[in-house]
């Protein structure tokens, strides 16, 4: 048996699991990266749109900073997410990016003097100081009061993920692609590293390690039409799941993003309506005003995804052999603009659907309908990326469920995620390995690993012809298509656990056709699906059982957002690895902590929510404290500490310097 | 739309290289399979179809499946593509042969290690950003020209997908020859205002003939890359400044 031991092992090499290495490696502890792939294809390549950071310097930025960054957070996420972790996030963003600058991503950068935008259809000449020429630019996102979202034309997540793989590369940093993590070691609540299955050979390899990170990205696969990349399957937070120790945290929250391109499913990006694009009904009709008179086509995600389908359900869709959609409109920006900011964008258009957007009226539009694109939910995890059931297990991005998101992603929050938690994520687990050996027998390493080379021994040993695993697959994403949408209701939804349990019992008698352990398509479905079908489960359940509307998730038979039953995580244990159906319990959030009591999020549907008497009482709590506070001429540092105190490693709690305010 | 047309229950043949080299009962030979044409079909959506329904021992790589990635150069009719937007209506004789691309350790059927040759090509030019010390963190960002920015940007767009090494007459030659990517990659950190890189440590790097001077000019790469990054452009300026330090 090979064994493979390290300081740090870190599972997903995209942009969140390469900066947690960054920072293990810099510390001095071996670090070892496996991916399924060449670390700079992962999935993080595919953000085009931006960044999220308050760093103001563009003229539509002033008076961004960190508080109004949580602002937008929070009321994205609809209340959901951990408040504490948002200002941890907010607070090292702009670090973060400025940290990237340095390691060679070449933002956009803004030229002094006048600049011609689009707003609201108009063109529009804003004027940027020329003080600030040559700092990073911003674009407009959807639910953000500041243009905040940095970017490189339109291929940010590139760029980022070409700098921080070459950082790592620069710190000699052991990456290993072509390596499928199968299962977790893990003894008492304690966890060891990793069985992993080289996808060349497929022979089995045990990874012990002190700490070990799942970075695995997202698991949009579940679902038929997604933007997500054909290897973001969830295997990783399956794994964590089968400990029965681990827990996944709200796995209901789905995010569909609006302006996938039909009928491929690949994204265009957010910044195209951040520029000013807009979507168009069936009779040309630009409807998102008469939904969303005050952010208009840039709500946030959810809530735009859920109008454009409303809009279709009320007639006004293009029809198609694909099913109805509806246009984006970016012509309105000029070809200049598209050739030069969203060339990602046209290339796409171009080539998957023969259509050059930058042509004007409607031959240039682009068919769109909303699909799967994020997972809110995953891992889940404490403010410092580790497990609070096993210990030694941490994990970030978006495998992990630390809550910054809550319900509801904001554009842009994602790829800053990736690089933030894999700071802060980084510098905790590096504390971890300094102060935990891998105190682990080797007679423990054999069973998980003989339990894997087992399994795969029993998949070889069934006959074939009784059940298709690729028919099974398909099913699991119809269902998830179908049943476990944007609108969702409770019965649909019981049918589809049904279902999906059916499926689970029967991807168990699926054969494959090739007899070998080695490199065997087939062989790496049939160990999959299981996998997939237990997040898949764990979606659906979890979304049956929380009977209220919140952010992504809506259900048409509860449609108010209830804080009073309801303001709290869903948290999944797998416990009995032969059921077919998890354990789902809820952890309630605490108001009388929050910063940002709930409220109002200033677009959506308005008065449709059940609220909880402790908002109140909160608000009065907190706005009573900061109108004292002001009054003794605290500052907003001080007053926020006082509210909401948070602690960040290093030195990442610095306050951030901002062009013409300074540390203010 | 011609797209239709041409596109509508056509019966399309592929002729795909399979070999699994780690095997030593595998010999290389072409697999024929037959598939009934669909509209905007792709040869991601055509090979997964063959996967799932003919062949499911068939390996390829695809990862975004939208042209970002460089996950998925293969030989289409003889040409280095990326596969995920090569669309079956553009072949109207309805006959494609598939071999994995050449100058990359073949790993099985269409399937090649490009993941290996970059990382060597990344250590060997050392793909990353040299200064001498880093600046904190919390401070406004070091300033930098919005056009160099852009041009920085432009040449940071490639996606490491081996398709000009693949159509790259000196790299199939010469095994160490750092590529059109690899000459790119230097032209990128030449460009970029972090990088104190002078003149003579570039020259350290790719001063010799597996470096700048073995390029050809046969400018195949620049013809195939999925990018049209100026390559033609970027290697001429950057062999007149190496060889100007001879
Ligand atoms: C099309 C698209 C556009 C987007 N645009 C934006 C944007 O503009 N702004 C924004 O903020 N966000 C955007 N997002 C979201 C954002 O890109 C992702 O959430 C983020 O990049 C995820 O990064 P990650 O490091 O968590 O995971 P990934 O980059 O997906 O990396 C996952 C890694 O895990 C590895 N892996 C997976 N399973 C296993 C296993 N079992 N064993 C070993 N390795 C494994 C993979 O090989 C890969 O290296 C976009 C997403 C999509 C789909
Ligand atoms: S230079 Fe072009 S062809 Fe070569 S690897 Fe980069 S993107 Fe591919
Ligand atoms: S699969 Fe990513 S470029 Fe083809």
């Amino acid at each position: 048996m090979k064994i493979q031991y390290c300081d740090a092992l870190v599972v997903g090499g995209g942009l969140a699991g390469l900066r947690v290495a960054v920072a293990t490696k810099e510390k001095g502890l071996s670090t070892i990266v496996l991916s399924l792939v060449p670390v700079k294809r992962s999935h993080s390549a595919a953000a085009q749109g931006g960044m999220q950071a308050s760093l103001a310097n563009s003229v539509m930025g002033y008076g961004d900073n960190e508080d109004v960054h949580f602002a937008d957070t929070v009321k994205g996420s609809d209340w959901g997410c951990d408040q504490e972790v948002a200002r941890m996030f907010v607070t090292t963003a702009p670090k973060a990016i400025r940290e990237l600058a340095q390691w060679g991503v070449p933002w956009t950068r803004i030229s002094g003097g006048p600049r011609e935008v689009v707003i609201n259809t108009e063109r529009t000449t804003i004027e940027e100081a020329d003080g600030a020429h040559g700092l990073i630019n911003a674009r407009d996102f959807g639910g953000t009061k500041k243009w905040r979202t940095c970017y490189t034309s339109d291929a940010t997540g590139h760029t980022m993920l070409y700098g921080v793989a070459n950082r790592a590369i620069r710190d000699d940093v052991d990456i290993r692609d072509r390596k499928e993590v199968l299962s977790l070691i893990h003894k008492g609540s304690r966890c060891y590293g990793a069985v992993v299955r080289d996808l060349v050979s497929g022979e089995l390899e045990a990874y012990v390690a002190k700490a070990t990170c799942i970075a695995t990205g997202g698991w949009g696969r579940i679902y038929r039409t997604t933007t997500n990349a054909v290897i973001c399957e969830g295997t990783g937070q399956a794994a964590a799941l089968e400990t029965g120790i681990a827990t996944l945290g709200n796995p209901e929250a789905v995010q569909f993003h609006p302006t996938p391109i039909v009928p491929s499913g690949i994204l265009l990006t957010e910044g195209c309506r951040g520029d000013g694009g807009v979507l168009r009904d069936v009779d040309g009709h630009r409807f998102m005003p008469d939904y969303e008179p005050e952010k208009k086509d840039l709500a946030s995600r959810d809530v735009v995804s859920r109008r454009m389908m409303q809009h279709i359900r009320a007639g006004k869709g293009v029809p198609s052999p694909f099913g109805d959609h509806l246009w984006l409109d970016i012509s309105i920006l000029g070809r200049e603009h598209i050739e030069k900011h969203l060339r990602d964008v046209q290339e796409i258009a171009r080539i998957f659907n023969g259509i050059d957007p930058a042509d004007e009226g409607p031959k240039g539009w682009l068919p769109v309908r909303p699909a799967q694109h994020y997972s809110m939910g995953g891992i889940r995890t404490k403010a410092t990326g580790e497990s609070p059931t096993l210990s030694g297990l941490f994990s970030c991005g978006e495998a992990a469920c630390w809550d910054l998101h809550g319900f509801n992603r904001l554009g842009g929050n994602s790829v800053a995620e990736t690089v933030v938690s894999g700071m802060i994520v980084g510098s905790y687990m590096s504390e971890y390995c300094m102060n935990n050996e891998a105190d682990i027998d080797t007679a423990t390493i054999e069973k998980f690993v003989a339990e894997q080379y087992d399994y795969i021994g029993e998949i070889l040993s069934r006959p074939v012809g009784e059940e298709n695993i690729f028919a099974i697959k398909q099913r699991m994403k119809d269902i998830m298509d179908e049943k476990v949408g944007i609108f969702r209701d409770g019965e649909t939804l019981y049918g589809a656990v049904e279902e999906l349990r059916e499926l689970l019992q029967r991807s168990s008698k699926a054969g494959v056709r090739l007899k070998s352990r080695g490199a065997n398509p087939e062989l790496c479905e049939v160990y999959r699906v299981p996998r997939m079908l237990k997040i898949a489960i764990s979606v659906a359940y979890a979304a049956m059982l929380r009977t209220e509307s919140r952010g992504a998730h809506f259900r048409e038979d509860h449609p108010e957002r209830d804080d009073l039953h309801w303001l709290k995580r869903t948290i999944v244990k797998w416990t009995d690895p032969q059921s077919t159906l998890p354990h789902i319990g809820f952890e309630s959030l605490d108001i009388m902590k929050m910063e940002m009591p709930p409220g109002f999020r200033g677009y959506g549907r308005k008065g449709m929510t059940v609220e909880h008497p402790l908002s109140r009482k909160r608000q009065e709590e907190v706005d009573t404290l900061r109108a004292r506070m002001e009054l003794e001429g605290r500052d907003r540092f001080e007053i926020q500490d006082a509210l909401m105190h948070f602690e960040l490693p290093e030195n990442y709690k610095e306050k951030n310097e901002r062009f013409g305010v300074g540390y203010e | 739309m011609s797209e239709k047309e041409i596109g509508k229950g056509r019966t399309l043949t592929f002729e795909i290289l399979k070999y699994t080299p780690s095997d030593p009962e595998s010999k290389p030979h072409f697999a024929t399979y037959r598939l009934e044409e669909t509209p905007g079909m792709t040869l991601f959506i055509a090979l997964n179809m063959i996967r799932e329904e003919q062949d499911p021992d068939l390996s390829f790589d695809f990862v975004c499946r939208a042209g970002i990635c460089g996950s998925c150069g293969m030989m289409v009719n003889g040409k280095p593509l990326l596969a995920c937007r090569t669309l079956t209506k553009d072949y109207p004789k309805g006959v494609i042969r598939l071999m994995p691309m050449p100058a990359f350790e073949l790993l099985k059927d269409l399937s090649v290690n490009t993941g290996r040759w970059m990382n060597g090509m990344s250590k060997r030019v050392e793909s990353w950003i040299h200064r001498s010390k880093e600046r904190d963190i919390s401070v406004l960002e070091e300033r930098v020209e919005p056009e160099i920015a852009e041009r920085t940007f432009e040449l940071d767009r490639c996606i490491e997908c081996g398709i000009c090494v693949a159509s790259c007459a000196t790299a199939l030659m010469r095994h160490d020859f750092v590529g059109a990517v690899g000459l790119n990659r230097i032209a990128r950190f030449y460009v970029d205002p972090h990088d104190e890189r002078s003149d003579e440590d570039f020259y350290e790097l790719i001063g010799d003939d597996n470096g700048i001077f073995g390029c050809m000019a046969l400018m195949a790469c620049e013809d195939h890359c999925p990018k049209k990054l100026p390559l033609q452009e970027k290697i001429a300026f950057m062999r007149r400044k190496m060889a100007s330090i001879k």
